[in-house]
């Protein structure tokens, strides 16, 4: 069995839309701003990227869009673009059977907007103002429920929390969910973390940037890096085995999940060239084939110094190239992985690496990143490295078709 | 390919009515039930105030007092049951290679308890949107993210392999122990740490099941408020708890010669896609699931001792349950016996589906089956062997546990006693 990505949708700060995100990528473009969600001028951290333009009425049935949170919201729009995307929208005239559908999704840190629109109604008029939605919308498995739902599919069901790691968690679990039958994953992750209250219990880790200036705030591999940003938005990736793919006439195969694997290290690093080591292995290759890497840049000087030394344990000094697109968007924790995948997939068929913006990269850190403008260079395989609060490490390896 | 399996060689459990297996064996054999009026939080102005409660002392469970200031009520219940688990594995982790050991830990609603205290500290009693930063406790973020559950049982165990939290709603325990079952299958893990933990005994938990009329209020007679299947159930009881059980690659624990518990058989999962919360009366989807299990086993309808239903004592789902055994085990639905460990226990949500299936590991282990609390008159639309109120000797080769959650979801898993073979 070979899973393959045949459809991709994205909901990033950096552009709505695979065509509007990928263009704004290579073009460098910033999406790192104020916070406008709300008056965040009382907090330490103001800066964030937020999905603008959003509007959710545009994309759902408005009794869709009362019982679900942001964070739902995009999976539902990114589901629907990449479904059609795969083309298999609508499913009725797909051919696949409803139980050969299934829906796997990162989430790290569920419906915050609804959840604290609740929590203060139940606080401040009592429990009899909390709407029924409650129940069903703040859970962190809602957006595979609602996917489910919306979309018809009847196959095995999951929701993955790993933190950041989640969204490529999720996609080594869909291929074990093709493995047992299914014949197509609706996978990856979002996440909508800039609620008030969600964004304080961000700031409680210590681990983002208090900066002020968007062009100089989210800086890994920099001199001057000190914390991350979050942001929100994700990306929905459509996985099918590949003989599947190719019998039904998908019109277009971006890669295969060619490895995968995961490893905890509680926060140390020790285990992230391991989690990368046996994702290679997994996909039986070695390091010298791997053309990109798409880095977990955190932004911090000791937890990049820990990811540049596992790279150059693997690849060598300056060894590889490195792309950090997520220094435009912040980290979007569930959906930040899954959406370097979908960016890891996209530099496959354009021959194009994206540029991290912002960074002045520090050579002590002896990483080839990639930076100002997009590389051309033709990538057969890209290594995608995720690491979530905690401890947990994921690597994916994706390869040409 | 090898035929890698994963069998339970250890099991630990925070249950209403008692901590530690034995506690949870002897109440659930004895037909007790642990629901009572809800003490926690002053829950006066709620439809429901019952629940079933722990009597959890994080301090005798040899919790320290910064563990107990940083960790919410559901990672202590987590982290104290695997303590439990590893324990009684007699795994002795320190000698063994960590990254052959995983974790998966299930959870529906995460660190409730935490986030909603803090909250309405911050917000200052829910009046203000944008919430006060200068009284946020450093480990709110852990309460945000229900990873933190993963991570502090990986950390005790240090466990380098696979760890995550899985978090499908009411069926997230049954899930992560199907996925730890997984990963040892395919070779990524020899041992997983697995389970579910919930702690969901809050104002905004009772505020959210009252708003959709979920939650039974029957508050002048809490003991006999949980009712699966019986005519006058008038929905569930909200409980919280966690079983960690440790999963062992079978010829693993055959090697050091470890007590066996039971073997995972098989496991499915299926949506409804259908509605978040409703259920269509016929029991498809969780048929579909039942079958798909059996068949991965090998298993017939007629190797099946007893059922542990998901029972939460609402009408449509006790009705949509009996639909989906009759029709993926035909006439042998009628025969086996059924029951529900929540009319005990209440509904812990993610958790419940771990300590359903620790209940299904010490059935086939004792050969006896627990029964159906409170359960007094027949529901006409429910007409099979619900183990009324008494336990009872059985002979056991198989068992089915089932779950069903908001969401959609519906999990089976088939646990079989050591050595048998379809």
């Amino acid at each position: 069995m070979s899973a393959v990505v045949t459809g991709l949708g994205v909901v990033a700060p950096t552009g709505i839309g695979v065509e509007r995100y990928w263009a704004n990528t290579l073009a460098g473009r910033n999406g790192i701003a104020e916070i406008t969600r709300f008056d965040a001028s009382s907090y330490p951290v103001r800066l964030a990227g937020e999905v603008r333009d959003f509007d959710a009425t545009e994309h759902l049935p408005t009794r869709l869009t009362f019982q679900t949170d942001r964070w739902t919201q995009f999976a539902l729009c990114a589901t629907e673009e990449a479904l059609r995307d795969a083309g298999v929208h609508p499913l009725a005239d797909s051919g696949l059977g409803e139980y050969e559908m299934a829906v796997v999704t990162a989430s790290s840190s569920a419906g915050n907007e609804f959840g604290q629109r609740e929590l203060g109604r139940l606080w401040s008029e009592g429990p009899k103002h909390v709407t029924a939605f409650q129940s069903i919308a703040w859970f962190y498995a809602a957006t595979t429920g609602q996917t489910s739902i919306r979309f018809g599919m009847r196959g095995p069901c999951g929701v993955i929390a790993s933190e950041q790691a989640g969204g490529l968690d999720a996609l080594g679990q869909a291929r074990r969910v093709l493995n047992a039958g299914a014949k197509l994953v609706v996978s990856g992750g979002t996440e909508a973390p800039l609620s008030p209250y969600a964004l304080v219990c961000q700031q409680a880790t210590g681990l983002l940037s208090g900066s002020r200036d968007a062009a100089r705030a989210y800086l890994p591999f920099d001199p001057d890096s000190a914390g991350y940003l979050p942001g929100e938005g994700g990306a929905i990736l459509i996985v099918e085995d590949e003989a599947g793919a190719r019998e039904r006439g998908a019109p277009h195969v971006y890669g295969r999940i060619a490895g995968y694997a995961a490893t905890f290290d509680a926060g140390g690093g020790s285990e992230l060239r391991g989690a990368a080591e046996r994702a290679l292995a997994d996909a039986g290759i070695r390091a010298a084939d791997v053309d990109v890497v798409f880095a977990d840049a955190a932004g911090l000087p000791e937890l990049d110094r820990a990811e540049a030394d596992a790279l150059v344990a693997l690849f060598g000094p300056c060894g590889v190239p490195v792309s950090a697109p997520k220094t435009a968007t912040g980290r979007l924790y569930a959906g930040g992985s899954s959406l370097d995948v979908a960016a890891a997939l996209l530099t496959i068929r354009t021959g194009l690496v994206p540029p991290s913006v912002n960074v002045r990269p520090d050579s002590r850190y002896r990483v080839d990143l990639v930076v100002d403008a997009p590389r051309a260079l033709p990538v057969r395989t890209a290594l995608v490295i995720a690491r979530g609060y905690g401890g947990f490490n994921a690597a994916v390896v994706v390869t040409a078709a | 390919m090898t035929d890698r399996r994963a069998v339970i060689t250890g099991i630990g459990v925070v249950a209403p009515g008692g901590i530690g297996t034995k506690a949870f064996w002897d109440m659930m054999m004895a037909g007790r039930t642990a629901t009572r009026a809800i003490s926690t939080f002053d829950a006066t102005p709620f439809r429901s105030r019952i629940a079933a409660e722990c009597d959890f002392e994080p301090d005798k469970e040899g919790l320290t007092p910064q563990e107990i200031r940083r960790m919410d009520r559901a990672t202590q219940f987590a982290v104290v049951s695997a303590r439990q688990a590893v324990e009684d594995s007699g795994l002795e982790f320190d000698v063994l290679e960590p990254h052959r050991r995983g974790v998966a830990i299930g959870s529906a609603v995460g660190c409730t308890i935490g986030l909603e205290t803090e909250y309405v500290v911050v917000s200052n009693g829910g009046r203000d949107w944008v919430v006060d930063n200068d009284y946020g406790v450093p480990q709110l973020y852990d309460y945000l993210v229900p990873s933190v559950f993963a991570a502090e049982v990986a950390k005790r165990c240090d466990a380098r392999g696979p760890v995550a939290t899985i978090s499908t709603g009411c069926t997230s325990g049954l899930d992560a122990i199907g996925h730890a079952a997984a990963l040892i299958e395919e070779g990524s893990a020899d041992i997983m740490v697995t389970g579910a933990t919930d702690a969901p005994i809050s104002p905004i938990s009772a505020a959210s099941f009252d708003a959709i009329k979920a939650t039974s209020p029957n508050n002048s007679d809490p003991e006999h408020a949980s009712r699966p299947f019986d005519r006058d159930r008038d929905g569930f009881v909200l409980g919280e708890g966690a079983a960690v059980l440790i999963l062992e690659e079978r010829e693993h624990a055959r090697r050091r010669d470890a007590r066996i518990y039971a073997e995972i058989a098989g496991f499915a999962n299926r949506s409804n896609a259908f509605h978040m919360t409703g259920l269509k009366p016929d029991g498809r989807e969780m048929a579909e699931a039942i079958t798909r299990s059996m068949r991965a086993a090998r298993i017939r309808p007629e190797d099946i001792g007893y059922i542990n239903a998901h029972g939460s004592g609402t009408r449509q789902n006790d009705r949509h349950e009996t639909a989906a055994f009759k029709l993926s085990l035909g006439h042998r639905a009628y025969r086996v016996p059924v029951s529900s460990i929540k009319s005990m226990i209440g509904h812990s949500l993610g958790a419940i589906g771990s300590l359903e299936v620790a209940a299904c590991a010490l059935a086939l282990a004792h050969q006896a089956v627990p029964p159906t609390a409170n359960y007094t008159t027949p529901d006409p639309e429910c007409d099979l062997d619900y183990v009324p109120r008494t336990a009872r000797d059985a002979d056991l080769d198989v068992v089915l546990s089932v779950g069903s959650g908001f969401g959609g979801f519906q999990t089976a898993m088939l646990l079989s006693r050591p050595g048998w073979t379809a």
